[in-house]
């Protein structure tokens, strides 16, 4: 029986062409996954592990330590000099090094920030002996010697266009100051391998910069040939002290290479995750070639049957068929997966996202767990067409017999996905209304379930559906439009599973796309609502704003009002930690609209705080209520409730005088935002003003009321789009499923489009019918998607509704106009080669053929 | 005969005219030759048989007179209109507007009622059927209680009316059927045949039919024999035990030369 089920697999190459490409583009999209993030992966661990090349011990300071109250402790804020030269001392120790880093941008000659902004490093350069740091090695001039000198690390400095004595502006978390360029350096540094920037002070300049001088955050200890680390460790950690903690630079370089392949691993399921939707989505397209070539080998499979092979020979034939082709496209899946990783890491090279060099990693899991998902999904899709072989009876071989489905068999398989459809829409309305993380658990459950159903809906649904717009095709189209809509429903089944492909598809686009939309419309109209600004002022390094920012804005003419949003933590009673914004009462209800429910926001300027709504109603608090507040920084105060305001995106659920949050000593008070209002609104003029008020320093982010909207929003448009991308696949094998599902009915139609050819139907015309049937099809499973879609956004949104204020469900008519368009458009491209095939027929032999 | 009495017309016009018309297939050695410089006329208002046994050329004759094939050299006219000039899209509507076809294997569109079959060339020229001539086609070949049975649902004999009507609804200058009983069992094969008959004789209709059959040929006003891509003999008022004599002669020269 192999020996047949090989013979059918070369016997029928065309057909299975489809299939083949289906199953090989998923297996490639999964293998592709994981030769990627392995390769990576592997890649930048080992670049890590490089960078503890000749660490052999490495000690980290914890950071001061903080009293129960909330208060300093006593303690030292890093590791001093007196413990370095103590460590350095230590018997087998060749040198140790502090190290002490934070964050520092450098603007490019016209005042733009050079790297990205979260890995804009600063560090001091730490001379071993020789007079040279090992991590670095200078392309030009020398490290920092002097407190007004820096090094650059090669990109920036080639992206500033900076040479060797020019001066550079660096800014940190204070002012900008100018710096001369010592040198410039290569680095093994990861970040700066990223493509972030890194600047190198002068140990002294460094430690007042980030730490507090004389001290340092971190020891590099390199031991003399022959010592043992583990024994050094042992010996350094009681150096160090409880305040520090001391490692290996094996141990930790291990701790860093796993918490990497973490990351990865998290890029990795999330990425699985596409790739299987687009397997799951290739299980139809299977399913219907089989079923085909199982309907068409009747008679073939009859005969089997008549000279004395058993229905499990039958079955097994067709079954060993299919795990023939599955491993033929799994194989080749596999291979286009090595390429694809290959493009891709080649291609984010080229687009600045820097990955470091390594070897392809191509393990044994991805190629076992490549082959066999793609196996699986063939065979199993095969299953049901190879289960109806044995229904075949030997009989079926003398007549034309065919074996339509018996009416019972349908009742049962209709009932089965209504129930299953039922269940499922049950079970995402009760998650909806039952909100939150577990609601949105019931209803991903509830979709799974409604997704089946309809898939086994679908061919029971296209009668009606597509009868409904047959009359608009026969008057637009004629003759064409007309048999186009009826072939359309031929083989219901077919069609059902085919639409089905691209319901999935849009499904999944048009939930996520609803849902996007909506949640963006909230925060957009609540930021539009709320702010009053002209401008907002963050760090571009996600950091705080130093508070000489508010000194010097204040002092600017034209400046009506500024406030600091200052973060705050306070322990109420319930001993949880509360977050806070501390503000300028004075100028706070110029810059956010604080929509009072009761009392009043100038309370605020008497010592009293303002509460969200939500949150006073969750802690029974309304205005005159008192809080007794143990805060981060230390203290204890009662702070009466003055104002209760509606919820709001711009500020913390309390909000108070920045003055009455306690600040630690030699700590900064952590300022995320200033909020600045000039007369005359956002200009350029007024932007200028503020960017020389600041001192034209490139680490602040100066955003105006649109910049706001954009960075909510976008990053919600840049989830969509990407997730668009990876939906990509799915949508392409859903193509393909068209394609499949046109060329078997041309297949199957040859006669009869010879005889229409013969009776007067033009090429043009038959090339429009089968058109118009693909993109009848595509819209038909397009719509179901669009519908199902909408209610899970619909759903899934109002479990947010609680979590987001203003909450409105916004569908976007124009997204979903467009994809009905490109559903549309897939028709038409998937029937281009049916079609052409089609036209071409040779009319005689066509009217011939059986 | 009784057909020579009803056919006075037949010398007056000619529907389809096929001059010096030759079919080669391949090149060379592997050169087939089909049909060999055949000339022929198919008179208006008549219904002609042409017979031959398989591979003498019967089929192509018809397909290269109806449209359906391209030939290699002659002259082949429908009417007034010369087949050889014209390109696919003219001919298709040329078959779409003065031919009408009756296959063997019926042909009928699963998808459509037997009405809507039986319309369906007027339906795809975009013309309104003329619904006197549509009623006396469909009563003629008895159909009108199974107008709106899907070919599935009706015999095979029934089927093949249908394509009869179809072929007659048009009613176009010529209608060709390719062995149009060879799918269906005496009795409704005899009913087809004599739907043709009548509809040549009470609609004047022409009819040109392609057949192995001698009893279908004998229905026919004239039998044409065709051996080897030439015209060979050619019979008027037939009967089913003249073309079969005929043919036997054919077999014995075939078999002795």
């Amino acid at each position: 029986m192999f020996r047949t089920a090989l013979r059918n697999v070369l016997a029928h190459k065309a057909r299975l062409l489809m299939t083949v490409l289906a199953v090989m583009l998923g297996v490639a999209f999964v293998s592709g996954t994981f030769v990627f993030t392995d390769t990576v992966g592997k890649a930048m661990s080992d670049q890590s592990r490089k960078s503890f090349d000749g660490v052999a011990v490495s000690v980290t300071h914890l950071g001061p330590g903080r009293a129960e109250d909330g208060t300093k402790e006593e303690g030292e804020p890093g590791i001093s000099q007196q413990t370095l030269d103590k460590v350095a001392k230590l018997p087998g120790v060749a040198s140790a090094s502090g190290r002490v880093s934070g964050f520092a941008g450098v603007a490019d000659p016209s005042g733009k920030l050079i790297g990205s902004g979260w890995m804009n490093q600063g560090a001091n350069f730490a001379p071993v002996q020789d007079g040279k740091d090992p991590r670095y090695a200078f392309t030009a001039g020398s490290g920092p010697a002097k407190a007004e000198e820096i090094a650059l690390d090669r990109a920036s400095a080639k992206a500033g266009r900076y040479s060797v004595g020019d001066k550079v502006r660096v800014a940190t978390n204070g002012p900008v100051k100018e710096y001369t360029l010592s040198g410039v350096f290569t680095t093994e540094d990861g970040a700066v391998n990223a493509g972030g920037s890194l600047v190198l002070f002068d140990a002294k300049v460094a430690q007042e910069l980030y730490l507090a001088p004389g001290y340092y955050s971190e020891l590099a200890v390199a031991a003399k040939p022959g010592t043992d680390a583990a024994k050094l460790l042992a010996d350094v950690t009681p150096v160090v002290g409880k305040d520090a903690k001391a490692e290996t630079g094996t141990a930790l370089a291990e701790r860093n290479a796993k918490s990497i392949e973490q990351g990865m691993s998290g890029m990795k399921t999330g990425l699985l995750a596409f790739g299987f939707i687009a397997l799951f989505v290739s299980i139809f397209l299977i399913y219907n070639t089989f079923s085909m070539l199982v309907a068409q080998r009747t008679k073939e499979l009859a005969l089997l049957r008549a000279v004395g092979a058993t229905r499990s020979q039958v079955r097994r034939s067709v079954l060993t068929e299919s795990l023939l082709v599955g491993l033929l496209s799994s194989v080749l899946g596999l291979g286009l997966g090595v390429l694809l990783a290959m493009g891709l890491r080649s291609g984010m090279d080229s687009f600045g996202a820097k990955i470091p060099a390594g070897p392809l990693v191509v393990s044994t899991t991805a190629v076992v767990t490549a082959l066999l998902v793609g196996l699986v999904v063939t065979v199993l899709a095969a299953w049901l067409p190879a289960r109806r072989t044995s229904k075949i009876p030997p009989v079926a071989a003398m007549g034309s017999a065919h074996l339509p489905q018996t009416a019972k068999s349908l009742v049962l398989l209709n009932s089965f996905g209504g129930v299953l459809a039922g269940l499922g829409a049950a079970l995402i309305l009760w998650g909806s209304a039952k909100g939150g993380e577990t609601g949105r658990w019931i209803i991903g459950g509830g979709a799974f379930f409604t997704l089946i159903g309809v898939a086994v809906l679908i061919p029971m649904l296209s009668r009606p559906l597509i009868a409904v717009v047959r009359p608009l095709l026969t008057r637009v189209f004629g003759t064409a439009g007309n048999l186009a809509a009826r072939n359309a429903v031929r083989n219901p089944r077919r069609t059902g599973v085919t639409a089905g492909m691209l319901t999935i598809g849009l499904t999944l686009v048009t939930g996520l796309t609803v849902l996007g939309v909506t949640v963006g419309k909230a925060v957009d109209r609540s930021t539009t609502d709320q702010i009053r600004a002209d401008y907002m002022l963050t760090m571009a390094s996600g950091g705080d704003l130093d508070p000489s920012v508010l000194t010097a804005l204040e002092k600017t003419p034209g400046v009506t009002a500024v406030s600091a949003q200052q973060s705050a933590y306070f322990k109420g009673k319930d001993d949880v930690f509360h977050s806070a914004s501390g503000v300028n009462p004075a100028a706070i209800e110029k810059l956010v609209n604080l929509k009072v429910v009761s009392g009043s926001v100038a309370s605020l300027a008497q010592g009293q705080v303002a509460v969200a709504d939500k949150t006073a109603k969750k802690a029974g608090l309304s205005v005159g209520s008192t809080i007794d507040a143990a805060f981060d920084g230390g203290g204890k105060k009662t702070l009466t409730v003055g104002a209760v305001f509606e919820e709001s995106e711009l500020v913390s659920p309390y909000v108070l005088d920045a003055k009455l949050v306690p600040v630690a000593a030699g700590e900064k008070p952590q300022i995320r935002q200033v909020f600045v209002k000039l007369s005359g609104g956002e200009s350029a003029a007024n932007e200028k003003k503020v960017i020389d008020a600041l001192g034209d320093n490139p680490a602040i982010k100066i955003d105006d009321k649109q910049d706001i909207r954009n960075e909510m929003g976008g990053i919600i448009n840049t989830m969509l789009n990407l997730m668009y991308g990876l939906l990509g696949m799915a949508l392409v094998i859903s193509v393909l499923g068209v394609v499949n599902t046109l060329a078997m009915s041309v297949f199957e139609r040859t006669q009869e489009i010879g005889m229409l050819r013969a009776v007067g139907l033009d090429r043009g015309r038959v090339k429009n019918m089968i058109r118009l049937e693909a993109v009848v099809i595509s819209l038909f499973g397009a719509v179901l998607g669009v519908g199902l879609g909408t209610f899970l956004a619909w759903a899934l949104g109002r479990t947010f509704k609680n979590s987001i204020p203003n909450y409105e469900l916004v569908v976007p008519y124009d997204r979903i106009g467009v994809f009905l368009l490109l559903a549309a458009v897939v028709g038409v491209l998937a029937a281009m080669w049916p079609a052409r095939s089609a036209a071409k027929l040779n009319m005689l032999t066509a009217i011939k053929t059986e | 005969m009784t057909t020579m009495n009803h056919a006075p017309h037949t010398t007056l016009a000619v529907a389809a005219r096929a001059t010096g018309l030759s079919k080669v297939y391949g090149q060379g050695e592997t050169q087939v030759v089909a049909l060999d410089n055949v000339s022929v006329d198919f008179g208006r208002g008549r219904f002609t048989a042409i017979m031959g046994p398989s591979g003498s050329g019967k089929s192509t004759l018809m397909h290269c007179v109806a449209g359906l094939d391209t030939f290699s050299s002659g002259s082949v006219r429908i009417g007034d209109t010369e087949l050889g000039s014209l390109k696919d899209k003219q001919l298709t509507q040329l078959r779409r507007d003065k031919i009408g076809f009756i296959f063997q294997a019926f042909n009928l569109l699963p998808t459509l009622t037997a009405l809507e079959n039986i319309t369906l060339p007027m339906d795809i020229a975009g013309r309104k059927p003329d619904k006197q001539w549509l009623d006396t086609v469909i009563e003629m070949v008895g159909l009108s209680g199974r107008l709106g049975h899907r070919p599935t649902q009706l015999s095979g004999g029934q089927q093949q009316r249908v394509a009869v009507a179809r072929a007659l609804a048009s009613r176009p200058e010529i209608i060709f059927g390719d062995e149009p009983t060879g799918n269906l069992d005496s009795r409704s094969g005899a009913e087809v045949l004599g739907f043709l008959r009548n509809s040549v004789r009470e609609l004047g209709q022409t009819v040109v039919m392609v057949t192995h059959d001698p009893v279908a040929a004998s229905y026919a006003d004239r039998v044409v024999f065709l051996a080897d891509g030439r015209i060979v003999d050619e019979m008027l008022a037939p009967t089913a035990d003249g073309v079969l004599d005929r043919m036997k002669a054919f077999d014995a020269k075939g078999r002795t030369s």
